[in-house]
């Protein structure tokens, strides 16, 4: 009902602002992805653990854990108001 | 090593940890934090996720299940990667709200209730218990590996001496730091650095304890990777189901385990320190997690068969030879332990006094709000609560007596507080949750919990008979503890989480969608779900007739004397007033409120007010009434504006009639001059004519000329008149028809050749389509020619083109019968358009021909007589005008 007038377009940096944002949303979507992904190689009576297998893991986790500290500083930056800028979609 | 050395340096290094949170606790209270309030304190604290559990189990979970470990901290990576989605605002409503403990922030979401508090309270107790149970065990079974290196074999102490020893000194530490003050903010600085200590103790003993196994004992990575491959490390067999459902479990718990909610939430500083630990946190569990595989293979490869997996952290570098290392992997152990049961028994004890013990107090001594020092109430529940949370965990060991494996009681304690979880998404997520639909999921979820996942892991026959695992429930087969609804696909832990959850949800759901929540309830829910969105909005009460006296004795009661007095000063010099006692205005009282939360939680805190103000004054109507002020007045400029348009519209309507009065009053007054003078032309020349025939004495042919002309303008006045009369009585509608079928065609040919003595000079060519005019009418003939003949009249006399010319053009649709006159002159102007067909209308005089200007009136009255019309064309680069007839006119003539 009370529906605050947002503008339709925005300026180049709220712009990258919001889509940091939307990389925020989707990382762990991702990492969950990622995570379960090794579910489907379900080779025949998968019995021992191989170091493939945890290679694996480590790489995804830091990769994610990378994505993230990237993203972090950006997002932050952004928090200052809590005004239309910054919710929601 | 010896025994007592190993005593002794767990003494002095608890001895370091109370130095330091003693002196943090002395520079926050001079207000001088500064870099323990960094974010790495925040990350370092958040580390208490990782217990003993963590510390020595992950090793053991490794040995037993393969890399299933890992899903205990994708959960938490997983989440805390997300923070942008949850965590962010978890955070900023327990910033804004003072919420001190989880069980706080639900009872206060769902309208301030208690009883939700008690239930969240009640599911923490009892998850954690076995928490901390597993935690004085792992401290057991540490302390049993330095015993059983004694060269003679001796146990120097009995494991349950141990375990006493190590809760009662766990209970002072916790008392004496978590409970010094009341905190407006629950916040405990020394503790938490004291944790962050810990955090590093604990890191830097994995890490060295792994590197030692990678580079010590194996020969580097390379030879580690060889090992991992050749060991038969169990089998880890993918089971998606489980897979999934650990890693969603361990997601849940790390928001909904009180001690993580304690650091994550009400230990917050600042919610920046948030954006360092979404990636810090993560890397903190991963470096934790680096060596427990190379741990675990080379452990299983080195020690003897038969060796507790659980403890190759310390039984690794004993067996090597290495005491130091073992002592400093004891201490992380140690660090381990301690910082989570501290950190859970200060959330616990937080929960138990302020929803347990507080609400109970105020219940059985109804004036105690005003009366009592519930300061020291408070405090001294939280200091029993402490005492008591350890001593339950210390009964849970003792009773358990230590057998089960660390990794199954912990995912147990995860699965009860992950119960909590519907309640708190849907409490910050969707504002149609209510209160009984939390209760009713909570229930449901602890009950589900509690019968396939808690009682069982006594062991069969212990608080579960035999026969029920076997045969169920009262003899119901389907509901078996570990198959409930037949469902044996699953192994217990997965079948608990799938179960609990699901029914869980669904009463959550079911009772949210069916109940209507109280005014206070909706006004939380839009509160919290809109943190992000700005204040709080209406008020909470009404302007209550209170002693502000009695509030300023309440509060100094919870808040101490000093900080009640400088917030009552400062909101009476925000009132305009000198002194200590403002006005209790509801914000006044908004306030206030707010600011005791933070000590003793929203409900009581809500409750205590109450008690000196009344009953919480807000009704629905109230509420909707405050809340959709912002609408009506939204709603009433919208009518303004609708108004003014409409407004605008009939002035416009007003504007044009009367132009077209104005006009018409013009053409009125032209048309009289006219017709005067059409009258008086005649008249005169009748009147002069006659008197010469009066006269006599004239010659015979000017008689005869002299009389033609008097009949003349005789005939001239008649057919003036005739118009008249015919006008008035077709207006009147009271004129004859005479029905009957005729040829179009016919009466087009008739309207032309009568047409034809207008202006006989003209030459006009005629254009007609004569098949498309074969058709009969049921009209009245004569009146339908004499429109004709008038308009083909009007084209005759008015167009001025050098050629002129005249279409006709026929159409039939739908029952009616369009006949278009087009001429190929200039046509009518547009403002001129909408009065040609009014009486007495002419245009200019420049071609007038003679009429008095009634022919279109008569025509209009004829065709609307006839159930037709007769309008002005416009468009047709010409002067057009269009006649409406219906095909058959079934109403006879009145």
């Amino acid at each position: 009902m009370k529906q605050p007038r947002r503008p339709l377009f925005l300026a180049r940096a709220p712009y990258r602002r919001r889509r940091l944002r939307d990389a925020a949303r989707l990382l762990p979507i991702v990492g969950a992805f990622l995570l379960l992904l090794p579910l489907l190689w379900a080779r025949e009576a998968r019995l021992s653990l191989t170091s493939a297998d945890v290679i694996y893991f480590f790489l995804v986790w830091l990769g994610l854990i990378g994505l993230a500290a990237a993203l972090a500083p950006g997002l932050r930056g952004g928090d200052g108001g809590d005004g239309a800028d910054d919710e929601e979609d | 090593m010896p025994f007592n050395l190993l005593v002794l340096s767990c003494v002095l290094y608890a001895a370091f940890l109370f130095a330091v949170a003693f002196v943090v606790e002395r520079r926050a209270a001079r207000g001088r934090l500064g870099w323990l309030r960094s974010p790495v304190v925040y990350t370092l604290s958040l580390s208490i996720y990782c217990t003993a559990w963590t510390f020595y189990g992950a090793v053991g979970y490794a040995a037993r299940s393969g890399l299933e470990f890992l899903t205990i901290y994708f959960g938490p990576t997983l989440v805390f990667i997300g923070w942008w989605w949850l965590l962010r605002k978890l955070v900023r409503i327990g910033r804004r709200y003072h919420v001190t403990s989880l069980a706080d922030l639900i009872s206060s979401r769902y309208g301030k209730s208690n009883m939700l508090g008690v239930i969240v309270t009640v599911i923490a107790v009892v998850a954690a218990t076995p928490y901390i149970a597993l935690q004085l065990q792992s401290m057991v079974l540490s302390f049993g590996v330095f015993a059983s290196a004694e060269p003679d074999g001796s146990r120097p102490l009995d494991p349950d001496q141990i375990a006493v020893w190590v809760a009662v000194g766990l209970a002072f530490f916790t008392i004496l730091f978590g409970t010094r003050n009341l905190d407006a903010r629950e916040q405990h600085h020394g503790i938490v650095t004291a944790i962050a200590v810990e955090a590093v103790v604990k890191l830097v003993a994995l890490l060295a304890v792994g590197s030692f196994v990678v580079w010590g004992i194996a020969g580097g990575v390379g030879d580690v990777i060889a090992r991992i491959d050749a060991a038969d490390l169990s089998a880890w067999q993918v089971q998606p189901g489980r897979w999934t459902g650990l890693i969603f479990l361990s997601a849940a718990a790390v928001i909904c385990l009180p001690r993580m909610f304690q650091v994550l939430v009400v230990e917050n500083e600042d919610e920046g320190h948030l954006a360092r630990a979404s990636w810090a946190f993560p890397l903190y569990l991963m470096a934790m997690s680096l060596f427990i595989v190379p741990i675990a293979v080379v452990g299983l490869d080195r020690l003897p068969e038969g060796s507790n997996p659980d403890m190759f952290v310390l039984t690794l570098p004993l067996a090597e030879g290495q005491a130091g290392l073992a002592m400093l992997a004891f201490l992380g152990g140690f660090s381990s332990a301690t910082s989570m049961v501290i950190v859970e028994a200060i959330a616990l004890a937080t929960m138990i006094s302020n929803h347990v013990v507080i609400p109970l107090w105020l219940r059985l001594r109804p004036g105690a709000a005003a009366e009592d020092d519930l300061r020291s109430v408070v405090l001294n529940a939280r200091r029993l609560a402490i005492a008591a949370v350890l001593a339950m965990g210390y009964a849970y060991y003792h009773v358990s007596g230590g057998s089960a494996a660390l990794a199954t009681i912990g995912l147990i304690a995860f699965l009860g507080v992950a119960q909590v979880l519907p309640a708190l998404l849907g409490g910050i997520f969707w504002r149609g949750a209510t209160r009984t639909g939390a209760v009713l999921g909570l229930l449901t979820g602890l009950t589900v919990w509690a019968y396939t996942s808690y009682l069982p892991s006594f062991g069969p026959g212990a608080v579960l008979p035999q026969a029920i695992f076997t045969e169920g429930l009262f003899g119901l087969d389907w509901l078996r503890p570990h198959a409930l609804f037949g469902t044996q696909a699953m192994d217990p832990i997965t079948h608990a989480l799938f179960w609990s959850m699901a029914l869980n949800v669904l009463a959550f759901c079911l009772g949210s969608l069916f109940t209507f929540p109280g005014p206070v309830e909706r006004l939380q829910g839009a509160a919290f779900v809109n943190v992000f969105e700005g204040a709080v909005g209406p008020q909470r009460w009404a302007r209550g007739q209170v002693d502000p006296e009695a509030l300023l004795g309440m509060a100094q009661r919870i808040l101490g004397e000093e900080s009640a007095l400088s917030l009552f000063q400062s909101a009476a010099r925000a009132q305009g007033k000198d002194g200590f006692l403002p006005d209790p205005t509801p914000n006044f009282l908004d306030q206030l409120e707010t600011r005791l939360s933070g000590s003793v939680g929203a409900a009581t805190a809500h409750a205590m007010i109450s008690q000196l103000v009344g009953r919480a004054t807000v009704t629905v109507e109230d509420l909707m009434a405050v809340a959709s002020e912002s609408a009506q007045i939204l709603e009433y400029s919208a009518q303004l504006e609708a108004r003014e348009a409409e407004l605008t519209r009939t002035a416009g309507a007003l504007r044009e009639a009367n132009e077209k009065l104005t006009q018409l009053s013009l053409q009125k007054d032209a048309f009289l001059s006219q017709i005067s003078h059409e009258l008086r032309t005649p008249m005169t020349s009748i009147r002069a004519f006659s008197e010469i025939l009066t006269e006599g004495d004239l010659a015979p042919e000017l008689v005869i000329r002299y009389g033609k002309i008097i009949h003349d303008e005789a005939k001239r006045l008649t057919r003036l008149l005739d118009d008249l009369l015919d006008l008035s009585v077709l207006e009147n509608g009271s004129v004859q028809l005479n029905l009957g079928l005729a040829s179009l065609q016919g009466m087009i040919d008739t309207a032309l050749i009568a047409a034809r003595q207008t202006r006989p000079d003209r030459e006009f060519l005629v254009v007609r389509d004569l098949p498309s005019e074969a058709m009969y009418l049921k009209t009245d003939a004569d009146r339908l020619t004499q429109v004709f003949i008038n308009l083909i009249s009007n084209a005759r006399k008015y167009c001025d083109a050098t050629r002129p010319e005249l279409r006709i053009v026929v159409r039939q649709r739908s029952g009616r019968v369009t006949v278009d006159f087009i001429d190929n002159g200039k046509g009518i102007p547009k403002e001129s358009q909408t009065l040609i067909f009014e009486k007495f209308a002419r245009l200019t005089d420049a071609n007038r021909a003679g009429g008095a200007g009634l022919g279109l009136a008569i025509c209009r009255e004829i065709m609307t007589n006839l159930g037709g019309s007769v309008a002005y064309l416009p468009g047709q680069k010409g002067a057009a005008f269009r006649v409406t007839v219906p095909l058959r006119l079934e109403r006879m003539a009145a």
